[in-house]
């Protein structure tokens, strides 16, 4: 099925035409700012051509999103599982409280991303970013991997202020020597080599099979800094002393 | 506080009421001095409609009254035509009246209840002026301040120089067909705010943007701040007669950039300065002018979420809280530049674009006309 949306193309309808479809295979095109888009859907792979609207994929349960453009804030907002694809920058809280699934951005991503990601059981979600994020990467991140390549052009470091501020579980992976801001004293830094940690092989594998016009080996071939929990500097007496 | 027919009609007097949030801002400057009409600036905020709940909409327009660029342009509201007689014998011993009409507007079905909306083109009495001692723009704001906290019933929402503020109680789409900016009017540069009212009602004069003399405010997002920032701010004679956090935040700016001389990216650095352990990671001698700012001007730090566009004559200037929990988007083409709380909002006019970016918290954008540019 193919929706060609314009800028008159209220969100409500969009969204209807895109869950009442029988098709498996959905485009849309000249998509502008329409919110919600593939909101808790399973089974289907929609492509977006355009510009799509806050909360793209939320809840999303199984679907995959193809998205050539930008996507806006609030993208896989509590995403329970599938896939979701950027060609290009994603903005703030990308992954807010996701729990399930896999978002693979070509270019940056805003603040917040990975906001209260959590992991259970066999869910284990995946943000990796080709570029650089914004400040508070994996606030209060509880599960699930956050990994940034460190791979834009615009000379900023590959994150900025308060990573990892409130991180309590899971993992975050960033593509440098050096980290460029503090961390919090609650989380630990170790340094590991690309090519050594299957984990982060695996992932690069699968971004690079989205987008090609990476060059694996290169990416896999360097530092890393490995951020976790420091288990043994707990949050403890933060608010009160007991 | 102020109350005056106006908010009265409107029930509820501003901060008495809570409204979840919202709202969406947008603006577009062609660097090269070109005017454009209103239309644009009126599709890229559109695109956002569903962020704002038509309790208010408005819009800024520099450059657009270039046959009386000298004059003071003063958008007025009334509640009725006694306030009218009032505002105007003030006028008129405080101000030459270059000329003066009523706002040409369009009949709009979902814009209801206008008030009265006068515009004049004022010069200072000479004389009036003189034996004031103020200086010129000083003199304008008290004379503004006047009229708002003392007169019953009027409101000055605009009142700079070659430019003009349209508002009102609509969605901005339907406010700024009501007031023909897409056919009236043509400016270089362009702010629009779509609002979703958070803590006040609603009304004509609370809708955005805020204005003194040439300066102006499109604001997203709520201040925690308000009362530190509005309790140093009318030690020096500003009257924050809205109880609205944009009010405030104006008067902040002006003070800030007219009486104290700061520059623009000094401003953003007393606003929104950066954390004591963000400033702790810098080279000295950044820290050191923002270890000063932040000492010399303490109270006047926001904080609370907010995205602004701040307008003055030649420029806009983009700025989000330091914690950057609004969003907001810049992009370039050519001569123009644009930001807007969405991407949506830019590639509504602008398809294609040489660049585009989010900036960080604190980091303001400031796009200015080129240097000859002719306004």
């Amino acid at each position: 099925m193919i929706i060609d949306a314009d800028r008159d193309m209220h969100f409500s309808r969009l969204n209807a035409e895109v869950r009442n479809t029988a098709d498996e295979r959905v485009t849309i095109n000249g998509c502008l700012g329409q919110r919600y888009i593939a909101t808790g859907s399973s089974g289907k792979t929609i492509t977006v051509n355009g510009t799509p609207g806050n909360a793209l994929g939320a809840y999303l349960n199984g679907s995959t999103v193809i998205v050539n453009g930008n996507a806006q804030d609030a993208t896989g907002d509590t995403m329970n599982g599938g896939t979701i694809v950027i060609h290009g920058n994603s903005g703030d809280a990308t992954g807010y409280a996701m729990r399930g699934g896999k978002i693979y951005i070509s270019g940056n991503t805003g603040y917040r991303a990975g906001i209260h990601i959590k992991a259970y059981k066999e869910l284990h979600p995946v943000i990796v970013v080709g570029g650089r994020a914004g400040s508070f990467l994996g606030e209060y991140q509880a599960g699930g991997i956050i990994v940034v390549l460190g791979q834009n052009d615009d000379g900023l470091p590959i994150i900025n202020n308060f990573c990892g501020t409130g991180m309590h579980g899971g993992v975050i992976y960033l593509r440098c020597d050096k980290l460029p801001h503090a961390i919090p004293d609650q989380v630990r830094a170790e340094d590991v080599r690309g090519d050594e940690c299957e984990e982060l092989c695996s992932i690069i594998d699968d971004f690079c099979g989205f987008f090609p016009e990476f060059d694996r080996d290169k990416l896999v071939s360097a530092n890393f800094k490995k951020l976790t929990p420091d288990t043994d500097n707990p949050y403890k007496q933060l608010y009160t002393d007991n | 506080m102020y109350s005056n027919e106006l908010t009265l009609k409107s029930a509820p007097l501003e901060g008495e009421v809570r409204i979840p949030s919202g709202c969406a801002v947008s603006a577009i400057i062609d660097r090269g001095g070109r005017r454009m009409t209103g239309a644009d600036i009126i599709a890229s905020i559109a695109t956002m409609h569903d962020r704002s709940n038509g309790l208010g909409g408005g819009f800024a327009g520099y450059g657009i009254y270039p046959d009386y660029k000298e004059c003071y342009a003063f958008h007025l509201f009334y509640g009725d035509f006694q306030s009218k007689k009032a505002t105007e014998d003030f006028l008129i011993t405080h101000f030459e009246i270059v000329y003066s009409s009523e706002m040409k507007t369009r009949k709009i079905k979902k814009v209801a209840n206008e008030p009265i909306i006068y515009r004049y083109f004022l010069s200072p009495l000479s004389k009036r002026l003189e034996n004031s001692l103020l200086d010129e723009e000083q003199y304008v704001v008290r004379c503004v301040n006047k009229i708002n906290a003392e007169i019953d019933g009027a409101f000055v929402f605009s009142s700079g120089k070659n430019m003009g503020i349209f508002k009102g109680v609509g969605f901005p789409e339907d406010i700024g067909r009501y007031y023909l900016l897409d056919e009236e009017y043509a400016g270089y540069s362009w702010t629009a705010h779509g609002r979703y009212p958070t803590n006040t009602p609603g009304w004509w004069g609370g809708a955005h943007p805020f204005g003194l003399l040439d300066y102006s405010v499109v604001h997203n997002g709520e201040i925690s701040s308000y009362d530190a920032n509005r309790r140093y701010i009318e030690m020096f004679g500003y009257k924050c007669t809205l109880q609205t956090d944009t009010e405030v935040i104006t008067y902040v700016i002006d003070y800030l950039l007219r009486v104290k001389k700061l520059t623009l990216g000094e401003v953003a650095k007393v606003i929104s300065a950066s954390f004591w352990s963000t400033i702790g990671e810098k080279s000295d001698e950044e820290r050191a002018q923002e270890e000063y700012l932040r000492k010399a001007f303490p109270s006047l730090l926001i904080t609370g979420p907010f995205s602004i566009i701040f307008g003055f004559t030649g420029g806009l200037m983009a700025l989000n809280d330091r914690l950057k929990l609004r969003s907001m988007v810049c992009a370039e083409r050519g001569d123009r530049a644009y930001i807007s709380s969405e991407e949506c909002g830019i590639r509504a006019v602008a398809p294609d674009l040489d660049r585009i970016f989010s900036p960080a918290g604190g980091q303001p954008v400031v796009y200015t006309l080129r240097e000859g540019a002719d306004i």
